[in-house]
């Protein structure tokens, strides 16, 4: 099969035709009745086509660009330097680093060339020092919110050029990995209007960081809070909607509740067997992580973890904690989707409100 | 703290006139009398304040504790919460009152969470001030805060901007004793970091935490000095027992292992506690010779204008 430029099974060029295309991506090997079936008499070859995307990917790399987003001290840059164990992100604990908190929200972004079995990544690790540090926290998470907007904005001036790139630089940020703080009583009222706002325009990923602070106990109760509410219904500030009637369990319930869709969206499953891989994730949401970058000796293995006094915790040992389940949701199995997601939602949702304000007299 | 000896040699020779046993008549009558003792803890919600209070004097302060959800904590404001409780060890009776200060810090704008604790501490010197001016002085109540817990979070890199907006709005009205909460989120070294940046920033910012007096000399120096060295304490609560080797403690069970709370390699809560039973007198003290005098001679100045 020719593949020309531009052409549809491209992955990394994604142009403007209709979404028929990724169907045509996913189809098994198997030759099973699809939506038009249609018997093979031999073998074709078409599977060849799959070496080709291989290759092609192989020698274009990806692009992925993350965010991550809490309060300083919460173990940001760690994660990302074990998530794709190298050192990413210089951390803020380090001498040399300059330790103020800063007044306003600033933006970070670090860009490093990962490489992996012949595969390249160009990641952009894009850091928010000074969310939610400030005693008034209002309104922090506008710079955040400009910040996104404006990477949409760049793509949507290359992608109208008359003459485009061949290949539009993509800076949109795929993914925002938001840390809660580890209480173990309920979101804030800070981490419930950044995830509602945020969860708009970006794919939000919540995590509970530092997760070595809670028992496995106190884990599942963070994650679903059985409470018996006040007596008598009482107005929630946030929605006008009787008290006992949503506030019972489940930090998953809550950000239902409040319109707030994370990462993996429900709405976007694209077929039953998506639909049960994702509830299996979504039931485990937010992962309880911890992050490490320094390797100690267990059991004669060499592993990443965190030496205590009272035992050595493992950070990709899943008895341990969540870090394997976020690793695997990022990079593993859902890297791509994350980049579709932002391609055909959030990007095409930006687009239009855009092209409707330039309409309008 | 020294367990005074009851001496009972009314020795009869010439020139002992006996008053050296007067430390054990006032002794004595502060048993009879009792002590009262306010303690304030402050900080975020989460930290693990209630769970260190009871796990400090091993009764439960918080039988039904109500955990406030997200949107609760959007409307509320601070509030003041406090509960006392009767306490009898070996004939000595404490009343021990713990005011807690739920919703500090929770609001996304906290610009204004500590003026309610302000005003209580205050209120209590108001109410002492007036009662000792009074006529009847005989059973005056004191209800001053004697000590101010503050919890600072292990999660960040030192003080926070409201830590040092608050430490510096009260280090003037009561004796501020900084405790490192949920301190078995960190290793040794970062702990170690931790207690020296938060040493750095408070005297960088010109903030009075509570000193320990010096040893006196019937007491263990050394001892003494460990325990100033190890301030802030990081420190470690849990109402639940484990069993460890076949003992039944006090501790956290994770899978990688148990922390024990009152093992003194783990965390700092035996030296927490010692340092508070030991100084309880002590911080009262303090808080009637400086912190009452202070607002005392403020207030009367006010009003002789």
């Amino acid at each position: 099969l020719p593949t020309r430029a531009g052409s549809s099974l491209e992955p990394e060029e994604h142009s403007m035709e209709p979404p028929a295309m990724p169907e045509e991506e996913e189809v098994p090997l198997t030759v099973a009745p699809g939506p038009a079936g249609c018997q093979l008499f031999g073998y074709v070859g078409i599977e060849a086509v799959l070496d080709q995307m291989k290759i092609k990917t192989m020698k274009t790399g990806f692009e992925f660009n993350i965010m991550v987003v809490g309060q300083s001290g919460l173990g940001k840059s760690t994660m990302v330097n074990t998530l794709f164990k190298s050192k990413v992100s210089r951390k803020s604990s380090q001498p040399s680093q300059e330790e103020r908190v800063p007044k306003t929200v600033q933006l970070q972004s670090i860009t490093h060339v990962i490489e992996e079995k012949g595969v390249k990544m160009k990641l952009t690790v894009t850091d928010t020092p000074g969310f939610g540090d400030q005693i008034n926290n209002e309104n922090c998470w506008d710079p955040i919110i400009k910040y996104i907007n404006e990477q949409y904005e760049r793509y949507l001036r290359e992608e109208i050029l008359i003459t485009r790139k061949r290949k539009i630089p993509d800076t949109r940020v795929h993914g925002c990995v938001y840390f809660v703080p580890p209480t173990g009583h309920w979101l804030r009222p800070l981490d419930l209007e950044f995830m509602r706002r945020l969860s708009k325009i970006v794919n939000v990923v919540p995590v509970i960081a530092k997760a070595d602070t809670l028992t496995l106990e106190e884990r599942a109760e963070f994650k679903q809070r059985v409470r018996t509410g006040p007596e008598g219904l009482l107005e929630c500030p946030m929605c006008p909607q009787p008290w006992l009637k949503h506030h019972v369990p489940q930090i998953q319930e809550d950000l239902k509740t409040h319109a707030i869709s994370v990462y993996p969206q429900e709405d976007f499953d694209q077929d039953p067997e998506d639909r049960a891989l994702n509830n299996r994730i979504r039931e485990k949401i937010p992962f309880a992580v911890v992050g490490a970058d320094q390797e100690h000796q267990v059991n004669g293995k060499r592993v990443l973890g965190r030496k205590t006094k009272w035992g050595i915790i493992e950070v990709e040992n899943p008895a341990h904690c969540e870090f394997p389940l976020l690793r695997d949701l990022l990079i593993r199995s859902h890297l791509q989707d994350l980049k579709d997601i932002t391609h055909n939602v959030h990007y095409e949702s930006y687009r239009v409100r855009r092209l409707n304000e330039s309409n309008r007299p | 703290y020294t367990q005074a000896v009851f001496s009972c040699q009314f020795s009869d020779s010439a020139g002992y006139v006996g008053f050296a046993n007067l430390p054990n008549q006032v002794h004595r009558k502060s048993v009879k009398k009792g002590f009262e003792f306010t303690l304030m803890v402050v900080g975020e919600s989460g930290l693990g304040k209630s769970t260190l209070i009871n796990s400090l004097f091993l009764t439960d302060l918080y039988p039904e504790r109500y955990i406030p959800g997200a949107a609760e904590k959007i409307e509320r404001t601070v509030q003041i919460e406090a509960s006392t409780v009767e306490i009898e060890e070996r004939g000595v009776k404490l009343r021990l009152t713990v005011v807690d200060t739920p919703g500090y810090g929770d609001a996304i704008n906290s610009q204004d969470c500590f003026k309610t604790i302000i005003q209580y501490i205050d209120n209590q010197f108001e109410r002492y001030l007036h009662d000792e001016s009074g006529l009847n002085r005989r059973h005056i109540i004191d209800n001053r805060v004697h000590c101010c817990f503050y919890f600072i979070s292990p999660f960040g890199h030192g003080l926070k901007p409201l830590d040092v907006e608050f430490m510096k709005a009260l280090h003037g009205k009561v004796n501020i004793v900084p405790v490192i909460a949920k301190a078995d989120t960190l290793t040794l070294k970062e702990r170690e970091r931790l207690k020296r940046r938060v040493l750095d920033e408070i005297s960088e910012h010109g903030i009075r935490i509570y000193q320990l007096p010096d040893a006196d000399s019937d007491e263990d120096e050394e001892f003494k000095e460990q325990t100033r060295a190890s301030i802030p304490f990081a420190v470690i609560g849990s109402n639940q027992l484990i069993e460890v080797k076949g003992k039944k403690i006090r501790g956290r069970l994770y899978p990688w292992g148990v922390v024990e709370v009152e093992n003194p390699e783990h965390n700092d809560f035996l030296k927490l506690r010692t340092m508070l039973v030991t100084h309880m007198q002590d911080l009262q003290e303090v808080t009637q010779d400086l912190h009452y005098e202070n607002f005392r001679s403020e207030r009367l100045k006010r009003t002789g204008k």
